[in-house]
């Protein structure tokens, strides 16, 4: 069974774009990757999922249950991490995590101190004192504790510290090897290298890219870093150009052949085509919008 | 429960400060009326001639001389406005302090209904006006056999009854609009609350504007009509709770739709 489907979904805030006809599918057990930068619709995606928003159109389920029709049986299934965690004032962290439980009438008090200590996160300290790491860390409990299906991430490491991001993937992967499925949204592409086998990329509202993660990388596209002179000016395919003392370094998407003719013209000491990361890849698609790899 | 449980725990600091102060209050004004009483012939009748003064407040018809003239007048505004600020507050910020402080984010993504969510608070905001007038109800009438009156059952209840119903309809009128809003809302609810109040104030002193009475929910805790009657005026109470049912219902169908930001 599918974890996520949505076909053709589309919300719109009035006139304003949030997303359009955005078709995903994320199958149980899997490690989905979302990725966007702020504003390309990660957050409408899955606010609309949760039930926050109404969609305008289109439709979406969850584990075959219609997001619309059947929001508490979903949410009873999901563990949601917000990319900014806020809580009522006043409560303590056990406080937090009780209510939280409670309102999913589960009792989860050993889950929670587990990985309370886990992530170094003091149950006695009131919520508002809290740093915005210590927040999410919160925010990561209640989303954990209650053992979902599903793991909906948003910006997840957002205000965690190097350590901190290693022990969460790391709570996360265990999950994921437990049968939950995640589905993470970023805009760090490294964090989605990392842990995802397959993401998709959305743009101004628009899936632009749906694909192992593998596969995303492939790309006919090649980082090319020479040592030495060689003249590149109008040549077509070369972007991201960067010159400093002794040579440059630039992403090429145009016929090899040309670049090693062009290339072999001026005076070459040391060169090296490698495949870009997944995060000049991205951009990539940002520039073209997805219309040609 | 459990959303009835965090509210009241949530408000208890406001549901505290708001009932102390209003018992105390009404404490003082009863512990005055000895006096009161003591220079009634002095003081009556500065009260029976302050012109429209006078009649906005009812103090033309009700003997200040009586505790139950005093207490309708004295204690029934300090009854009135305090708990009027007060199930308008409550009200108000009910749904509304969840998107505005960010927490709806939090509440909204448990598996529970969004009429689930709006019953619970609904239920936790009345049941504070239920409570907070049972607390003053209570000092009150101790406050009363303290001074060695006589308590007037009748007169006292039915002016608590009518503050009571006032309270639940003007709580009623901003859980509704309490659905609509994202910021600013406790201005909102403590105007509406000052409006009704001098809406009313407004009725008393011109008989060509006596249709307010029909609007505003002090039109039927006038301690002078209670007083006078012996009764309350139902003809000015039903306008009032079908209203605060359409607030009600509002709140249901908006908040159950609501995009949450």
């Amino acid at each position: 069974m599918d974890a996520i489907r949505t076909e053709l979904l589309t919300k719109y805030y009035g006139k304003a774009r949030g997303i359009e006809n955005v078709s995903l599918t994320v199958k149980e057990g899997e490690c989905f990757g979302f990725i966007g930068p702020n504003g390309a619709g990660k957050s409408t995606t899955i606010r609309t999922l949760l039930g926050m928003i109404s969609l305008t159109s289109g439709h979406a389920s969850i584990f075959g249950m219609d997001i619309q029709r059947e929001r508490e049986k979903i949410l009873n299934r999901v563990g949601y991490l917000p990319s900014e965690a806020v809580f009522y004032d006043g409560m303590r962290v056990r406080d937090v995590l009780k209510l939280s439980a409670d309102l999913r009438k589960r009792d989860c008090k050993s889950a929670a101190a587990g990985l309370c200590q886990r992530l170094q996160l003091d149950p006695s300290r009131k919520v508002d004192e809290l740093s915005f790491g210590n927040r999410k860390k919160v925010a990561i409990v209640c989303a954990l504790q209650h053992n979902p299906d599903l793991l909906i991430l948003d910006e997840p490491t957002s205000g965690l510290d190097p350590l901190m991001q290693k022990e969460f993937f790391e709570v996360i992967r265990e999950r994921n090897q437990e049968g939950a499925t995640v589905f993470l949204s970023s805009h760090i592409l490294s964090e989605i290298q990392r842990n995802c086998n397959r993401a998709a990329i959305i743009r101004e509202g628009n899936i632009i890219a749906c694909n192992s993660v593998e596969n995303l990388a492939k790309t006919k596209t090649r980082r090319v870093s020479i040592h030495g002179k060689a003249e590149l000016e109008g040549m077509d395919g070369v972007r991201d150009l960067h010159n400093f003392v002794d040579g440059m370094h630039f992403l090429y998407s145009g016929d090899v052949n040309r670049l090693l003719s062009v290339l072999s013209q001026g005076n070459i000491q040391d060169i090296s085509i490698t495949e870009p990361d997944l995060e000049e890849i991205f951009l990539h698609y940002y520039e073209k919008g997805g219309a040609s790899r | 429960m459990t959303i009835i449980k965090h509210e009241l725990k949530q408000g208890r600091l406001s549901f505290a400060v708001w009932t102390g102060a209003i018992a105390f209050l009404l404490v003082i004004c009863v512990c005055l009326f000895p006096e009161i009483k003591g220079e009634m012939s002095d003081v009556g009748d500065i009260f029976s001639s302050m012109g429209s003064f006078t009649e906005a407040f009812g103090m033309d018809r009700l003997n200040f001389g009586t505790l139950t003239g005093f207490y309708a007048v004295e204690c029934g505004n300090v009854l009135g406005l305090g708990g009027a600020f007060f199930a308008s507050l409550a009200a108000v910020t009910a749904l509304s302090k969840e998107e505005k402080g960010r927490t709806a984010e939090f509440l909204l993504t448990h598996p529970i209904s969004r009429n689930r969510v709006i019953t619970e608070k609904l239920a936790a905001v009345m049941l504070q006006i239920v409570a907070m007038n049972v607390l003053i109800l209570a000092l009150s009438l101790g406050s009363i056999v303290m001074i060695g009156e006589e308590i007037p059952w009748k007169e006292i209840l039915l002016l608590h009854l009518a503050y009571f119903l006032l309270q639940v309809e003007l709580a009623g009128i901003c859980f509704g609009i309490s659905a609509f809003l994202r910021k600013g809302s406790s201005g909102i609810g403590l105007g509406i609350a000052a409006m009704m109040y001098v809406l009313n104030l407004i009725a008393n002193m011109t008989d060509r504007v006596e249709f307010l009475k029909y609007i505003t929910p002090f039109g039927y805790c006038e301690g002078a009509d209670i007083v006078t009657d012996g009764k309350l005026n139902f003809a000015r109470i039903v306008p009032g709770i079908l209203l605060a049912a359409a607030g009600i219902f509002a709140a249901y169908v908006k908040y159950g739709r609501k995009d949450i930001q």
